[in-house]
């Protein structure tokens, strides 16, 4: 491959993709593609570098390139990563495989339907801004009440991916919007009452089998798994006299 | 629909986000064709500054009132996507203090609100500013979410009709004659090639106009004008910092979420697909940063990446690194200028002006087909992002 103006010295490295294309590429099948990975090269760089120099067709999610907007999401080796953060070399292993998210329906190649991710999150009615709680011995300027600052949250969709639940049981609103369910709670958006009885069932915090592969994979330290068993707390306590 | 004509929009950035909006607020039919996800190319990955115009006050007026304008447009139209947190313009050095009062007038010039602060009165709001710091003046900057800004556009432009079509590449333009009569096109969902007619098709292809409208013999004078972004771990800095002084290298800092951006530098690059990310435009991007706030010298990279700026520019200003050449936008009629029916540019511009560029290609849309509708994308609340999966 030609010189790419990309740093480093360079490795040769296979990634395993698979491929899918409803009516053309039906079944699925896995294509292998060779590029030399610089030390900073992400699996998302090595994707552009192979549909700019080998293949136009190859379908993939990404849009900000660090971490920010969350289309990126999918498996390497297995592991439900933000591609654009997951550096090639880093997977220490001569062939990488390539795959696209659990849980959402495949449209095609590494490309899944967020509508799925959509409707379970939805219901919290998130903003997706926050008062910014940084900086604290900074003071507002003039005409500036409060800073606020975007979720941290980026709706990428691998804790979806990964939750065991999840993945067999669509009614299950996973653990992204239970988690936004949890920040609603925090901020007081909406009635206290409300939100507890939306999230008080098997399809909300009882669906959970607290297996906690969703605090493991976020890539913006949500922790939706220990959201949930909050969350589960009170929906309890509202339940008990004694404890409000 | 107050017309049966059909416009294909090519290209699925802020640009072409903002102008199938306008399109469908009209009244057109319109299809939008974008060869990957949406804001896939330079839109998603820019720095995130819903700029002020105070970086162009001083160089490049006509893009700093553009600015300045909009700002306060999409703050009305999209509240929520962005953060609340103003800007600063930073003095760090003497040199910097000196250009104090031709910024300040630059800014009075272009109707830029400014605020000028003491360095104890700037260290209070940013804590973790260079010590050195001598002054700063405080400008109606904001960080926004560029994905999920676009995004807005096109939910609400979806809920008017319009069909937004991503995985669709461009392959070809269907021509008779002179005249551009629609679009070939490649589906990445299913593999298959079709035709889609049009009465008029729009490039709003931004660094790869060029590409494009070399399809119908037509030219633009677009120089695809990288530059790289650094995001950090952590969030130094709660405002938009700004270096005091004339544009250059990794001379502002964009607080996003919990991380802290960086950017950027400028250089010229033939093919908007091969950016490369050179070495040491990374490491000027920690040194220079660190001249703002010397935390971040030390910081933990979260990410590096080089993004195209789509600038209008011919002959030897163009070559050179870009940074003289203008922000403005610009809206080509190949009629008028190769020849060629039915094919209209639209290019240059920032992510802070999509809107008005998308109003003046709306415009000139209209006024080719002989339609009579206002634009109305000042006063039209945009829908939350998530309406585009309804
Ligand atoms: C480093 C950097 C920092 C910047 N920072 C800021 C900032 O802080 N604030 C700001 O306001 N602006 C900023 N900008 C400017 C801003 O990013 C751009 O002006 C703006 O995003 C351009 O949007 P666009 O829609 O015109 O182009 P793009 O977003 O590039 O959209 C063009 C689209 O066309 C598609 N396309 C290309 N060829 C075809 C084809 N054959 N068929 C179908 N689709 C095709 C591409 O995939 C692409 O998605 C920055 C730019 C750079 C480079
Ligand atoms: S591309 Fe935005 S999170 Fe990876």
């Amino acid at each position: 491959m030609s010189n790419n103006g990309r740093p480093g010295p360079k490795t040769p490295v296979t990634l395993k993709i698979l491929r899918y294309k409803p009516g053309s590429i039906d079944p699925p099948r896995y294509d292998t593609f060779q590029v030399d990975a610089d030390p900073l090269m992400t699996v998302l760089d090595a994707l552009e570098e192979i549909r700019a120099t080998e293949d136009p067709t190859l379908a993939y999610r990404h849009s900000c390139h660090h971490a920010s907007c969350g289309t990126c999401a999918m498996k390497v080796n297995g592991k439900d990563v933000l591609s654009c953060v997951t550096k090639v070399l880093d997977q220490k292993s001569d062939v990488i495989v390539v795959e696209p998210l659990g849980t959402m329906p495949l449209v095609a190649d590494l490309v899944v339907d967020m509508g799925d991710f959509a409707r379970r999150y939805e219901p919290a009615g998130l903003s997706f801004v926050r008062e910014s709680e940084y900086l604290t011995e900074a003071q507002t300027p003039e005409g500036v009440e409060r800073y606020t600052r975007f979720e941290s949250c980026i709706e990428c969709g691998i804790c979806l991916s990964a939750c065991p639940v999840a993945n067999t049981n669509a009614s299950f609103i996973g653990p992204a919007g239970l988690a936004a369910w949890y920040r609603s709670l925090q901020k007081g958006d909406g009635e206290r009452a409300d939100i507890l009885a939306a999230v008080d069932s098997d399809c909300g915090v009882w669906g959970c089998h607290g297996a906690m592969e969703c605090t493991e994979a976020c890539p913006s330290q949500v922790q939706p798994g220990d959201l949930i068993m909050y969350l589960r707390r009170e929906v309890v306590k509202s339940k008990l006299p004694w404890a409000h | 629909m107050n017309s049966n004509y059909h416009v294909v929009v090519i290209g699925g950035g802020s640009t072409g986000a903002a102008l199938v909006h306008d399109l469908a607020l009209r009244g057109l039919k319109v299809t939008l064709v974008e060869r990957g996800e949406l804001t896939s190319g330079t839109a998603g990955r820019h720095h995130g500054l819903l700029h002020s115009g105070g970086r162009y006050a001083v160089k490049d007026q006509e893009s700093a009132i553009e600015c300045i304008e909009e700002n306060f447009i999409l703050r009305k139209i999209a509240p929520g996507s962005f953060e609340l947190n103003d800007g600063l313009f930073v003095a760090i050095t003497e040199e910097d203090v000196a250009y104090k009062d031709t910024f300040l007038q630059g800014c009075a010039e272009c109707g830029i609100p400014t605020k000028e602060l003491t360095a104890k009165e700037a260290l209070l709001l940013e804590p973790n500013l260079n010590p050195e710091t001598k002054l700063a003046i405080q400008v109606p900057d904001a960080t926004m979410d560029c994905w999920r800004l676009p995004m807005r556009f096109f939910a609400t432009a979806r809920q008017n009709g319009a069909d937004i079509r991503p995985y669709t590449e461009v392959i070809g333009l269907l021509k008779q004659n002179s005249t551009v009569t629609g679009v070939h096109v490649r589906s990445h969902i299913t593999g298959k090639e079709y035709d889609i007619k049009a009465d008029i098709v729009v490039n709003a292809t931004g660094a790869w106009a060029e590409k494009l409208s070399e399809m119908a013999d037509a030219r633009v004078p677009v120089r695809p004008t990288p530059g790289v972004l650094v995001a950090v771990y952590g969030r130094w800095n709660n405002m938009v910092l700004n270096r005091l002084n004339r544009p250059s290298d990794g001379d502002i800092i964009v607080p996003q979420r919990e991380l802290s951006v960086i950017g950027t530098s400028s250089w010229y690059a033939p093919d908007p697909d091969r950016l490369g990310l050179p070495l040491d435009h990374v490491e000027r991007m920690y040194e220079r940063g660190s001249e703002l706030v010397p935390g971040v010298k030390h910081a933990k990279m979260r990410a590096a990446w080089s993004a195209a700026r789509p600038l209008l520019g011919e002959g030897a200003a163009a070559t050179e690194g870009g940074r003289d050449l203008p922000r403005t936008f610009k809206c080509f009629d190949h009629k008028e200028r190769d020849g060629v029916e039915g094919l209209v540019t639209i290019t240059g511009g920032k992510g802070t002006t999509m809107r008005a560029m998308a109003e003046t290609t709306a415009d000139v849309v209209c006024d080719k087909l002989g339609v009579d509708a206002v634009c109305r994308t000042k006063d039209v609340v945009l829908l939350p992002y998530w309406a585009y999966y309804h």
